[in-house]
């Protein structure tokens, strides 16, 4: 008897062991990445990066442009994308039920949730950039779409999915029309966990420099116009620090730096709403 | 307690079956629901008392795979038939159902949100009607300084109640109410108990529930049903002291069931 909880014991301390190993061996190099960021990036990190634009080699600038134009096509690109992904996936989850057309939705999504994103920056580049003539910031923006919706498409179906269908019976009791029941009953009751969707899919496009190769470019002068090439951070990064200059990697890591840490607020924020709303209802 | 009412038949139940895909839940129901008063369905888990109230409101056509035959009249008029408006047939019908259903907005518009659908009321009798099903449900009192609040804040026995007050909000002319206390501890269910007493005035009112004490207590009439057959419907005092079958009786008394 006793012998048999001794062993119990110690089966327990040794997978607790190893699970413990494992996690700190993961956030060893998570930590690892966030240091190296830190100590190169910390130190090019001046006014100058948010006042002045990507500087010719050899001379000293900042990524004013860059950070513009991220922040544009992101801003585009999730305008575009959270409305279709909101309705497609609150089709999937109200209307899916029957019928061969949401499974088929259903799998294609998940397909495009995995692409590869330089595939979609070939797509764009293919379909818009070379019909247009030239790079441009519409271009960006558009590749940057495609990858927004597939998240948005599944967070939505998955937080529609939760809501317990006596709330959709109660208020089809009341004689509620479909569409009334879904836009003020199940969408407000999943609306934080699609607010945390939307905010993980701006996270993922953030710092996604491959669709952006073959649509945006790049620009090293100030542009506001969509219809132009556009500097943004992840090429500039690219581009940088393939550079042999220093001025031009000391900037790559102020980037990076801005990247990782914006992502990473994004991720705390949209955990934060997520908890929020779960200990209000 | 029967006696001094006359009694008119408000929902008449004719040959009903119903199928979960081709599972038989329902065998050949026959039973008059009367009107302003409150009739209980009592029965074993899985006896199809649920399933009866659902297809009062066509509930079940949420579900592609769910279907029912036969006749359910209201008014002489058959509910099932493919003509009759969903959504008119729901201003007529209330439903609460088991655990409760606040919806994610505040206790006023969980109020509102039924009788919004139906009539395009002022500011002002909007105010009024909110404050008369609040009262009616016997929450006003609590809740009259927190309109605003959302309902999801209140207890669960609040929550029980802002539902029956959305319910006959819209006012309807039945009420069905499926299993309304067995989520609620005992002092919230005989709020409801004696609430419901107080709402068949008004309303008539069917009731399921798993507790016979509760059937006792708030019902004039009673069913037993078993396996998707009603067995024995009658006046509540005649099922419970001299029920005419004898799995009636075996149910009741607690030697099955």
């Amino acid at each position: 008897m006793f012998t048999l909880y001794a062993r119990r014991r110690l089966i327990n301390a040794l997978s607790l062991g190893i699970s413990v190993l494992a996690m700190l061996f993961g956030l060893f190099w998570l930590g690892w990445i966030l240091v190296t960021l830190l100590d190169h990036g910390l130190p090019a990190l001046n006014s100058a990066v948010f006042t002045r634009m990507t500087p010719p080699p050899g001379s000293s600038g900042g990524l004013l442009n860059a950070i513009f134009g991220s922040l544009m096509m992101t801003l585009i690109a999730t305008l575009i994308g959270t409305p279709i992904g909101i309705l497609a996936g609150t089709y999937l989850a109200e209307f899916g039920q029957r019928g061969w057309l949401a499974p088929v939705t259903r799998f294609i999504n998940d397909v495009l949730l995995s692409a590869p994103s330089i595939v979609i920056g070939m797509f764009i580049y293919e379909i818009y950039v070379i019909r247009v003539g030239h790079f441009s910031g519409w271009g960006g923006a558009l590749a940057l779409s495609v990858l927004v919706i597939p998240v948005v498409i599944r967070t939505t179906e998955n937080m529609l999915r939760l809501v317990p269908n006596t709330l959709r019976e109660a208020a089809a009791a009341l004689g509620a029309p479909q569409w009334k029941i879904i836009s003020f009953v199940t969408l407000r009751a999943s609306r934080a966990g699609i607010l945390t969707g939307i905010l993980l899919a701006v996270a993922r496009i953030s710092g996604e420099t491959a669709p952006l190769l073959f649509t945006a470019l790049n620009n090293q002068f100030w542009s506001s116009n969509m219809n132009q090439p556009m500097a943004n951070l992840p090429v500039v990064i690219f581009q940088f620090a393939m550079s042999p200059y220093d001025d031009w990697h000391n900037l790559a890591w102020a980037g990076a730096l801005l990247i990782t840490f914006g992502v990473l607020t994004l991720n705390i924020v949209a955990r934060v709403v997520f908890r929020q709303s779960a200990t209000a209802h | 307690m029967v006696a001094e009412k006359i009694i008119t038949p408000k929902l008449a139940v004719r040959d009903l079956n119903f199928f979960y895909g081709t599972f038989r839940a329902l065998n050949d129901i026959n039973l008059t629901i009367p009107e302003k008063m409150v009739t209980a369905f009592i029965g074993p888990s899985g006896c199809g008392k649920s399933t009866l109230l659902r297809t009062f409101n066509r509930m079940y056509q949420l579900y592609p795979k769910q279907k029912a035959t036969g006749e359910v009249m209201l008014d002489g008029e058959n509910i099932l038939d493919k003509k009759q408006d969903l959504n008119t047939l729901r201003a007529k019908i209330g439903m609460v159902f088991q655990k409760p259903t606040p919806f994610p907005m505040s206790i006023y518009d969980n109020i509102a949100f039924g009788a919004r659908l139906y009539e395009r009321l002022s500011r002002h009798d909007m105010d009024e009607r909110v404050e008369w099903a609040l009262k009616k449900a016997a929450l006003w009192a609590e809740v009259k300084d927190k309109l605003k609040q959302s309902g999801t804040s209140l207890s669960g026995g609040q929550q029980q109640r802002l539902c029956i007050a959305r319910a006959i909000a819209v006012k309807p002319q039945v009420l069905l109410l499926d299993e309304p206390t067995s989520a609620l501890d005992p002092i919230s269910t005989a709020h409801i108990e004696k609430l419901i007493d107080e709402l068949k005035a008004e309303f008539t009112i069917v009731i399921v529930t798993h507790n016979m004490q509760q059937a006792a207590r708030v019902s004039d009439y009673t069913a037993y049903m078993y396996l998707g057959d009603l067995i024995e419907f009658g006046d509540t005092s005649t099922v419970f002291t001299n029920p005419r079958r004898k799995e009636t009786e075996d149910y009741i008394t607690g030697r099955f069931g």
